[in-house]
């Protein structure tokens, strides 16, 4: 039984029988007929201050829940806000769906009031996008959207909606299976592959693990544990890996790369085998990179074939799903308990530990601490980009899946707190900080309407440097200390905070901090606590771009 | 090393763009691409002439395989094929027996007068590159006016040594 329905009602229909628990956006003209839609349904929506913070929560709900979030802006610079959230989700292979109305169709094309070729805009940083000229497609469409955004190697789909569209009228009727003929990914790996790879690993003397994003996204934490476990094997993990493997188990090394700990990055430079788990050997990963794991042979486990041997050439790729693929690795794999290898990282993780200077000052590595003391290391956090987020990634120990929400690819300011909002919205029950610097939490700092208005309540750390903090340690460290144009001059934090209807908290001292995140805990409000911290502190170790992963300021030179 | 990539896409308005797009952000260049509907009219052939290594042509053949347009990729160049360009040419008409000349040159050529004028001739080709470029040689020294040319179109031999698509060789 079908009945007719205008295109408005069936995207929001069709929305439901994706079962979405929530949507971020933001009306305007050409999403009259949508948001009238949406008026009449029960699926709930936030209106966020700005659609950047729409496409950011929506991200910030599908990297703590799994399930891909939805954002709605209307057309022209509603649908152009939305890009870097978009290229966020991108980068970072996050599953979403983007809804923006668009002009009529008769009008497409003509310089229209509010009109933009988001299509055009957004090709290159869309998993795939579509431009709906028929209602009659509408349905199919959004099925085909939810199908491509979450599969494969997973990332943000576009529909645009011709406003005309959202008025004409259609049966509705929703597929249960679609067909899209140019799309297959290949979940299983190629058994002649893993047999060389399981080989690979029965062999080595001294193996490394270097697991990426692509493991949380696939589901395959627990797998992951197994695996390492049973070849007794070090695990290394990206920033978008953090969480994919417990911080404190005895053979993680914590975060590679360019602000690593130094045992991950010497564990990399000396390995005998480096098995690539969902990772993409980034740039700020493998440092120099001719000279980027240079004893080791490389199996490489990725959905994208694209990403196999794109930087760093592999011995053995596996094209697949990461979950799939592991669990064809634990039925075969053996590797002889060899413990010099394992006792070798033990004494360079006892020797060589991060560190900061341990004094009086308000240190913001103290603050991470603090905050990871005080929620168990189990809440979610969310992290805006700089100095701030090295140190979240360095100094919290995130021991689960999907509690680190953090801009790795495109490394977006402005990020961490609609992603908090987001993810405090899929996941009600958690505990969500958002660790921020004083120059990103700026960058969206209007949501704390949407968080109140909403009562979301995140709680807002701000390490607060005065300074682009990351960007000042590298004038200081290679353009000789010429500070130019990192010199923030801030609002007060706390006021802004209390003009919201949120709760500010101001801490300059050490002894503050645990009492006053531990208030904040309490408190069923959004709060902000605005840390004052040592201005010129750096995030060490550093391996400088372009340098030799083991080339490292500040640890086991 | 000069490639040919045939490629089945989704006979859809801004796959054109898509593909094009693929190749410009990463600076890379196509040399000729010519496209048509085929024997089902949702589906359209793409016939890629690229030049580039080894290495980033794969990357771009991956990357064109990434893209949820796009069917099949069947790299040529690893196969027999054979491959066909359409030109156009006009050349002046200047001295008495011009006209004899070039159409002589033409029947020689396997070419065809399109368009006969008082002032200029034109004359159609189709065939291989290089029996192309001859004949622009020939007449060079009419005095081109005018060249269009198609850009190759491609297509597989029957050979036993039938070329895998990228899909194929992922399985």
């Amino acid at each position: 039984m079908t009945t007719k329905m205008n295109g408005a009602k069936i995207l929001v229909e069709s929305l439901k029988k994706e079962n979405v628990g929530a949507i971020f956006g933001y009306p305007g003209g050409q999403a009259l007929p949508l948001f009238d839609a949406l008026y009449h349904s029960d699926l709930k929506f936030y209106l966020v201050r700005h659609e950047q913070a729409a496409a950011h929560a929506a991200d910030g709900y599908t990297r703590a829940t799994g399930k891909p979030g939805v954002c709605i802006a209307t057309s022209g610079p509603g649908a152009t806000n939305l890009v870097t959230g978009i290229a966020t989700a991108y980068m970072d292979s996050i599953p979403m769906v983007a809804i923006t109305g668009q002009v009529k169709t008769f009008m497409i094309g003509n310089d229209a009031f509010q009109e933009a070729d988001i299509i055009g805009i957004t090709r290159p940083i869309t998993k795939h996008n579509y431009l709906v000229k028929d209602v009659k497609d509408l349905a199919r469409t959004v099925k085909e959207a939810f199908h491509i955004a979450s599969t494969g190697r997973p990332g943000p789909v576009l529909i645009d909606l011709p406003s005309d569209v959202q008025l004409a009228e259609a049966e509705f009727h929703y597929p249960e299976k679609i067909n899209v003929r140019g799309y297959k990914p290949t979940y299983c790996g190629h058994p002649g592959q893993i047999k060389r790879a399981v080989k690979m690993v029965s062999e080595s003397k001294r193996p490394v693990i270097y697991a990426g994003g692509g493991v949380i996204l696939s589901g395959a934490a627990k797998e992951l544990k197994e695996f390492a476990e049973k070849i007794n094997s070090p695990v290394t993990m990206t920033l978008l890996g953090l969480g994919s493997f417990p911080g404190n188990h005895e053979l993680s090394l914590g975060m590679l790369g360019m602000h690593g700990t130094g045992y991950a990055n010497h564990a990399v430079q000396n390995c005998d085998l480096l098995i690539a788990i969902g990772a993409r050997f980034d740039d700020r990963v493998t440092g120099k990179i001719d000279e980027f794991a240079p004893h080791a042979k490389v199996i490489h486990i990725d959905i994208d074939p694209s990403a196999i041997s794109k930087s760093v050439s592999v011995d053995v790729p596996i094209v697949g799903d990461v979950k799939c693929v592991l669990d064809e690795f634990l039925k075969v794999v053996h590797r002889p308990h060899d413990k010099e290898w394992t006792e070798k990282i033990l004494e360079w993780k006892q020797k060589h530990p991060l560190h900061y200077k341990i004094d009086d000052k308000l240190r913001p590595q103290y603050v991470i601490q603090q905050i990871c003391e005080a929620t168990n290391g189990e809440a979610i956090i969310a992290t805006d980009v700089g100095q701030h987020q090295m140190w979240t990634a360095q100094w919290y120990n995130f021991m689960r899946p999907r509690e680190l929400l953090s801009s790795g690819g495109l490394g977006t300011m402005g990020y961490g707190f609609p992603a908090g909002i987001g993810a405090k919205v899929g996941k009600p029950g958690s505990e969500v900080f958002v660790i921020s610097g004083d120059g990103s939490i700026q960058m969206n700092i209007q949501e704390l309407a949407t968080a109140v208005v909403n009562k979301i309540d995140v709680k807002i750390a701000i390490l607060n440097n005065s300074y682009l903090g990351m960007v000042r340690q590298w004038q200081e460290l290679f353009y000789g200390k010429r500070y130019s144009h990192t010199k923030l001059e801030n609002p007060d934090f706390v006021k802004i905070a209390e003009a919201y209807g949120a709760v500010g908290i101001r801490i300059s001292k050490k002894e503050e901090v645990r009492p006053a995140i531990e208030k904040a805990m309490r408190t069923k409000n959004t709060v902000v606590m605005d840390f004052i911290v040592e201005p010129e502190e750096n995030v060490y170790p550093m391996v400088p771009a372009g340098k030799r992963l083991d080339d490292m300021i500040g640890s086991m030179a | 090393m000069r490639q040919t990539i045939s490629v089945l896409v989704e006979n859809h308005p801004g796959v054109l763009a898509r593909i094009s797009g693929l190749f410009s952000a990463r600076g890379f260049n196509i040399d000729s691409l010519a496209v048509g509907e085929t024997e089902d009219p949702s589906v359209s052939r793409m016939t890629i002439i690229a030049e580039g290594d080894e290495r980033t042509l794969e990357q771009i053949k991956k990357q064109l395989n990434k893209l949820i347009d796009v069917i099949t990729i069947t790299d040529l160049t690893k196969t027999k094929f054979i491959d066909r360009e359409l030109i156009l040419i006009k050349v002046g008409i200047h001295a008495q027996n011009d006209r004899t000349k070039i159409i002589e040159i033409a029947e020689t050529m396997k070419a065809n007068v399109a368009d006969l004028g008082l002032h200029t001739i034109t004359v159609e080709a189709v065939g291989e590159t290089s029996h192309i470029d001859d004949l622009i040689e020939l007449l060079r020294q009419f005095g081109i006016k005018e060249i269009v040319r198609t850009g190759k179109i491609a297509m597989e031999t029957e050979s036993k040594e039938k070329p895998k698509t990228i899909k194929e060789e992922e399985e």
